[in-house]
Formats: C-alpha cells, sequence, structure tokens
C-alpha cells in the first residue's frame, strides 16, 4: 500500500481534490442562505447598510463559487476515470442520485446565478430578491442529494446485489438510509458556522482596527445570535450522529476514541499516540468511565474495542483518532466564544473588547480546518471499504496505469495549486477592502432597460487602490 | 418488464444525446469565445467578448454535467469504459475547464494580472475543445472494450483520426463563438467576428468532409450503416441539410445579418451531431457495446426519468428565461459586477 500502485495515487487524487473542493461549497451554502437574508432584509427595511453588505458578500461569493463549480465538475468524473469499478457496481444507485443533483439543484444555482451577479439592472428588486433565495435553496437542495449518496455509501440500504451490482429495491430507503438524516443535519450545520465565523471574524478583525464600525457590529451581533442556536445545535447532532456511527460502523468509532480493547466502563481518551502496530495507546490521557457514557449513556456501557475486530477490517487509527479530535476542539472553541460573545454583549462590550475580538478572527478559519477533519474522520474512519462492508476501496478503482494517475495526480495539484492560490488571494484582497459605499443607481436601479449595459462598474483590486 | 428492457434504453439514448448536444451547443459557443480571444485586439475587447457570455457560462456547463450523471444512472458500464479508457483526455479537458472557468472569475477582479487571465481563458478552451474532440474521434473509432491492463493507454485514444476531430471541434467551437459574437456585439468588436465568420465557415465544412470521409475506413464501421442496404437514401437528407445549410450561412454572414448566422451554425452543429448519433446506433460504445448491454436496470432508468419528465420543462423555462433578462448587445462599456 506504501507504493505508487494506481490505486494508492488514485485515492491520493480523490482526497486531493475532494479536499479542496469540499471548502468552497461548505462556504457557499451559508454565504447564499447569508445573502438572502441581506437581501431580504434590505427589501423590508430599506436600510442602505444591507445593500452595502449584500453587494460586498456577493463578490466573495461569486469567486468561491466560482471555484465550487469548477472543483464539482472534476469529481463528478473521477468516478469514471478513477473508480470505474465503483462505477460499474453501484452506478445503478449513485447514478441516479447524482442525477437528480444536476436536475434539482445545479441547473437552478447555474441559471439564477447569473440573474444574481449581472442581472441588477435588468430584473425587480423582488425578482432579483427570488433569484438570490433560489441560489440559497439550489445549494441546500444540492447538499441533500450529493449527502444522500454519500451516506448510501456508508450505511447502504434498500439494494440487492446481482452478480456482484447494486441494484435497487427501495428508493426511499437508498435516500433515506439510516446515517443520512444525521449527516445532513451535520453538514448543513457545519457549512452554515464556517460561513457564521467567517462573517464573524471579519468584522471583528475591522473592529480591531476601527473601520466599517457599523457594518460590523452588526455583523458580529447577528453572528453571535446565530452561533448561539446553531454550535449548541451542532454539538447535540455530532453527538447523535456518532451514536449512528457506532450501531452501524462500530470501528470507525472505535478508531476515534482510541479504543483497542473492549470494555465495560471505558475511559474518554483526551490525547493519546495510537500504535497500531502493537495495538496500544502511548502517552495516552483519560477520563474513566466517560467513554461509555457519552457512547452508550451508561456509566459502564460496552463499548467494543479495535481488538475485537479481525485486522483487515480496520481503518489506519491514527488519522481518524487526531482528526476526529481537531473537529472537537474547534467545536469547543467555538462554543466558548460564543459564550464569551453572548456575556461581553449583555454588558454592551461586544465591539470593544479586544480580546474577544482577537479570539474571533483567530477562529475565522477554523470552521474549514474542522469541515475537513469531520470528513477525514468519517471517510478514512470507513476504510477499507468503499461501500462500507460490501465494496473495498481496493476493489473499486479503474485499471489505469500508475504513469497515468502519476500524470493526472501532477497536472491536478499544479493546476489546482495555482487556481486555487490566486483564488484566496482575490478573496483575502475583497475581504480586506471591506463593504463599500453603494451610489444611488444601485439603490433603486433602473430596470426594465434590457439594453442597458450589463451591471456593475468594473473594478480591479490590484494595484490602484 | 422485458418491453421496458427494450424501450428504456432508447429514451435514455435520446437524453443522454440531447444533454450533450445542448452542452455542444451552448458550452460550444462560450469556448468558441476562448478560442477567439487571441483575436481581440485590446484587454477592452476581450472584456466585452467574456461579458456576453458571463452571466450564462456557468448553466451551460451544467449540461455537461448532466450528460455525464445522466451516462452513470442509465449507462453506468458505458460511463466507467469510456472515461478510463479516455483517461488522458479527460484529464487534459478537465483541467482546462478549471482553468477557463476561474478565468471568468478572476480577470475581472485583477488588475495587474489581466492579461494573464485573459491567456488562462484562450488556452483553457482552446485544450478544452481539442480534448473534447479528441474524446469524440476516439469514440467514433471505437474503444477497445475487452480486458485490457492497464486501461487509459495513449494508443487506446491516440490515432490521426482522434487528432483531426479534436482540431475539427477547435474550429467548430470558434465558428459558434464568433456568430455569438456577432449576434451579441457591435462595432469594431462584431467586425472582428464577421471577418472570422467568413474563413471558419469553410474551415469547418472543409473538416467536416474530411472527418465523413475518412468514417467509412475506421475499424468500428461506425458509419457503415450509411452506406448497408440503402440506408443512405432515407438518411441523405442529413448531409444534404447540412450542405444546404453551410450555404445559408454563408450568405448571412456575406450580408452581415446579425441572428441569422448563429442560428444557422447551431444548426448546422445540430446536424452534424444527427448524423453522429445515427452512425453510433445502437452502441453506446462502438464498436459492440450496444444500448442495452450497458444499460442500469428499468428501476434506476424509471426513477430519473420521472424526475426528468417533470423537471426538464421547468428547467428549459428558467434557462430561457435568464438568456432573456440578458438579451441585447453588450456594450464595450458594461463590465462585470
Amino acid at each position: 500500500m506504501t507504493d505508487l500502485s494506481p490505486l494508492m495515487l488514485s485515492r491520493i487524487q480523490f482526497g486531493f481534490v475532494i479536499s479542496f473542493h469540499i471548502l468552497f461549497p461548505a462556504f457557499t451554502i451559508g454565504l447564499s442562505s447569508w445573502l438572502a437574508f441581506l437581501g431580504g432584509a434590505y427589501l423590508k427595511t430599506q436600510r442602505v447598510i444591507y445593500r452595502e453588505l449584500y453587494l460586498f458578500w456577493l463578490k466573495i461569493f461569486a469567486v468561491s463559487f466560482g471555484l465550487g463549480v469548477v472543483s464539482g465538475i472534476v469529481m463528478s468524473f473521477q468516478f469514471g476515470s478513477n473508480w470505474s469499478e465503483l462505477s460499474i457496481r453501484a452506478g445503478n444507485i449513485l447514478g441516479p442520485l447524482l442525477s437528480y443533483e444536476v436536475l434539482t439543484a445545479f441547473f437552478l444555482e447555474a441559471s439564477f446565478l447569473g440573474v444574481m451577479l449581472f442581472g441588477w439592472r435588468r430584473v425587480s428588486p423582488k425578482v432579483h430578491f427570488l433569484a438570490t433565495c433560489m441560489v440559497a435553496l439550489g445549494t441546500l437542495i444540492s447538499t441533500f442529494w450529493i449527502i444522500s449518496a454519500n451516506s448510501w455509501m456508508h450505511t447502504p440500504a434498500g439494494y440487492e446485489i446481482k452478480e456482484g451490482i447494486f441494484h435497487p429495491q427501495s428508493w426511499w430507503d437508498v435516500i433515506f438510509n439510516p446515517s443520512f438524516p444525521y449527516r445532513l443535519t451535520h453538514m448543513v450545520l457545519a457549512a452554515f458556522i464556517t460561513t457564521c465565523f467567517v462573517i464573524g471574524g471579519v468584522s471583528a478583525a475591522y473592529l480591531l482596527r476601527s473601520r466599517h464600525r457599523e457594518a460590523a457590529l452588526l455583523q458580529l451581533k447577528l453572528a453571535t445570535a446565530f452561533a448561539a442556536i446553531a454550535v449548541p445545535l451542532q454539538i447535540l447532532a455530532g453527538d447523535l450522529h456518532g451514536l449512528n456511527a457506532l450501531e452501524h460502523q462500530p470501528i470507525k468509532v472505535a478508531a476515534m476514541e482510541g479504543h483497542w480493547e473492549t470494555h465495560q466502563g471505558a475511559p474518554l481518551i483526551l490525547w493519546a499516540i495510537p500504535n497500531a502496530k502493537e495495538e496500544r495507546n502511548e502517552q495516552e490521557i483519560a477520563i474513566p468511565n466517560l467513554g461509555s457514557l457519552i457512547l452508550t449513556h451508561k456509566w459502564d456501557g460496552e463499548v467494543r474495542g479495535l481488538k475485537a475486530f479481525p485486522r483487515e477490517e480496520r481503518p489506519p487509527v491514527a488519522p481518524v483518532f487526531y482528526a476526529f479530535r481537531v473537529m472537537l476542539a474547534i467545536g469547543i472553541a467555538m462554543l466558548a466564544v460564543t459564550g464569551w460573545s453572548l456575556w461581553q454583549w449583555r454588558r454592551g462590550k461586544l465591539d470593544t473588547s479586544r480580546a474577544l475580538l482577537r479570539a474571533w478572527t483567530i477562529l475565522t478559519p477554523t470552521g474549514f480546518i474542522a469541515v475537513l477533519a469531520g470528513w477525514y474522520t468519517a471517510e478514512i474512519g470507513r476504510q477499507p471499504y468503499v461501500i462500507y462492508g460490501l465494496l473495498r476501496t481496493a476493489e473499486a478503482s479503474s485499471a489505469v496505469s500508475a504513469a497515468s494517475v502519476l500524470t493526472s495526480l501532477i497536472v491536478f495539484a499544479s493546476v489546482y495549486l495555482f487556481v486555487f492560490s490566486a483564488g484566496i488571494w482575490y478573496l483575502l484582497k475583497l475581504l480586506r477592502k471591506g463593504p463599500q459605499p453603494v451610489d444611488a443607481s444601485m439603490l433603486n436601479p433602473a430596470f426594465k432597460s434590457p439594453s442597458h449595459p450589463i451591471a456593475y462598474p468594473d473594478e480591479s483590486l490590484e494595484g490602484k487602490q | 418488464m422485458n418491453e421496458a428492457n427494450t424501450v428504456l434504453p432508447v429514451i435514455w439514448f435520446g437524453i443522454v444525446g440531447f444533454a450533450v448536444m445542448m452542452y455542444v451547443l451552448l458550452d460550444g459557443f462560450v469556448l468558441g469565445i476562448g478560442v477567439l480571444a487571441p483575436f481581440a485586439e485590446d484587454e477592452k475587447q476581450l472584456d466585452t467578448m467574456m461579458n456576453t457570455a458571463a452571466p450564462i457560462w456557468d448553466g451551460n456547463e451544467t449540461w455537461l454535467v448532466l450528460g455525464g450523471a445522466g451516462l452513470l444512472a442509465a449507462f453506468p458500464k458505458a460511463y466507467a469504459i469510456m472515461l478510463s479508457t479516455l483517461y488522458l483526455p479527460v484529464l487534459v479537458m478537465l483541467a482546462a475547464l478549471v482553468l477557463r472557468g476561474v478565468s471568468f472569475e478572476f480577470r475581472f477582479k485583477a488588475h495587474r494580472s489581466k492579461a494573464l487571465w485573459g491567456v488562462c481563458f484562450a488556452v483553457g478552451s482552446i485544450m478544452a475543445a481539442f480534448a473534447q474532440g479528441v474524446m469524440l474521434g476516439a469514440i467514433a473509432e471505437g474503444l477497445p472494450l475487452k480486458e485490457v491492463f492497464p486501461v487509459g493507454g495513449v494508443e487506446q485514444w491516440f490515432s490521426p483520426f482522434s487528432m483531426l476531430t479534436g482540431v475539427a471541434v477547435v474550429f467548430g467551437y470558434a465558428l459558434l463563438g464568433s456568430a455569438w459574437l456577432i449576434l451579441k456585439t457591435e462595432g469594431a468588436m462584431q467586425n472582428i467576428a464577421y471577418a472570422l465568420t467568413r474563413p471558419l465557415v469553410a474551415i469547418v465544412v472543409a473538416f467536416m468532409l474530411l472527418v465523413s470521409t475518412s468514417l467509412p475506413f475506421l475499424s468500428s464501421q461506425i458509419m457503415s450503416r450509411w452506406f448497408k442496404d440503402g440506408n443512405f437514401i432515407w438518411l441523405s437528407p442529413i448531409p444534404i441539410l447540412a450542405l444546404v445549410n453551410a450555404v445559408v450561412l454563408w450568405r448571412a454572414v456575406m450580408r452581415r445579418a446579425e441572428v441569422m448566422p448563429f442560428i444557422a451554425a447551431m444548426s448546422f452543429f445540430l446536424l452534424g451531431f444527427v448524423g453522429l448519433l445515427a452512425g453510433l446506433w445502437p452502441n453506446i460504445l462502438p464498436p459492440t457495446l450496444t444500448i442495452w448491454s450497458a444499460a442500469a436496470p428499468p428501476s434506476s432508468q424509471v426513477f430519473v426519468l420521472v424526475g426528468l419528465v417533470v423537471l426538464l420543462p421547468v428547467i428549459l423555462g428558467y434557462v430561457w428565461w435568464s438568456y432573456r433578462v440578458f438579451r441585447g448587445k453588450v456594450t464595450a462599456e458594461a463590465a462585470y459586477h
């Protein structure tokens, strides 16, 4: 496995392209709903600040969405190019789910995105708001289908296998497979929270520099209020998701927890260095019985350890164990900062507590890290299977040569590094510049003038600032 | 049950064909703009060219994703064999589409590096078009469908014919692009588009003749149907109409019509595409993988078909609406958000 086999290279490539991809949907799912909120707030209140913020985040959305789209197209063809066995065996199930994603979400997003970005002067404000809502709805529908497909691969249901090929038996059972509701809730909340902490963090950075004070304070309050609801909900959703995984993928949970032995009254391992060779942990710091209490809700409930399962059924333990802890640590930090913000808000010091504002700026990118860490936990944790318990990853790949996959890996790596570093650079530039005052023509656009040139004045970000 | 097994793959052949055709027509003209980007006299002119497509390129590209997902849903075997065998052309196409797509976003955010993203736009478009043409040629020639290891080797898709179709598609898309620019621009930009369209019509007709005359010599015999059992008689309207179409297109450009060149370029492509589908039939991958042997079970095909019947009219409705929102000329002062 350590050699550069086509399988290993395909796995590296898949991990690489999907890691880059997920960052952008994770952001745009939340951001499109945020834009719908800002658009609606402006329509209702006519306060200019909402329009300024809308146009500011719209630019950031445009870049992020573009990056999500182009990296997503790569994903939709990888299943065939690198994982042709998976496509042949499970195409009957995964293909229809992805087709529904295209039909119900992608066209909706893409068509209304054009109007949202460029149609400001060409449609009425209400229709423009509708376009924003359609894009937001599209991102959520898209999440529904892709998470359904992913969840089915974790907890397959509603199928029968004929000559090694999966055939659908009940589409309801396929779509609403056992882990789907938990994963969907967890991912949608993760996307919203990631966006929430970007908005709050960026606003905190403005407040620290005394820039855009009014807008920044408004956003920080909204972010705090949203986080106060969403972060505790997410911790609850994560706990329920974990219990669901314990039921369907106990080996994954054993790896997440770092349990080698089966315990009645398992400890909660806070920190350790898992040693897969000797099947034990080094430098373990643990709280007795708490593990069982969390996982079984009983003081001395039984939790099966990794040794209860054959070695060839186990995932790589260390990455799962660490990734899970990274996600958890970020969740706890977010909860703490949210609580702290609520307290300072009550004291009327939300915008003046420099320590709090600094904490928000530090947390700005951590939602993305938590999303990645969570996905690594889930996806590495289901190894060695791609369809859990039924199809091994090693059996799923295409019979392409190592040279071909190495070529594609190098090409993707160079193109992505080039494109995504440029994208992130432009995003940072936009964030640093901040919301700009809008001129009157943007507030009451003279729509119904189809011959009018398209949308906003050209704006470049480099040099002439 | 048996009837469903016979009829459903036929319907799905039509659906996947429709999605790919929509992609070829719609992203074809956007990629064509990229192919023609080097002919822009300055950055302002390239702005205009790109602005004609900025609100709609993303939706146009979505047809490709529908073609891919539809192929996976309805003909998983064809999807798997095609994409793994054409591994490197697919890779080039995807990487090129990434470059092309981000150029739309970045170019209008850039100042110093504006020219760089113009180059990426052109290079990405040309490479994507070429890769698509190579894939088309390799499929027409017939993919090695027996178990060979490893799949996706160069010899499985590289041939003089696939290189020919690669170049042909680049010029074909350029023709769609120039006809689109005639429709959407005015003044100096439109003059450039007119000047480019004339030679492009001639070049594309030449390529179509070259490709058509080499088809009977391919081992896949994709076009053998055309000349068997008097088939040519009832299939002959396709090439005849294509030639008539080329003449109409040429004359529309000569009399500086604005709308007709685009319509004629689209229908020209449509006829070529129908001719190709007629040649493929009943194979989804020549020489031997038929639509029935590659088909997913009826339970999969019906499930998506139900959604398609309901959703496709709605999709076509709002796609049409979004084109209407952006109807009219794009002028030099117009710009991005």
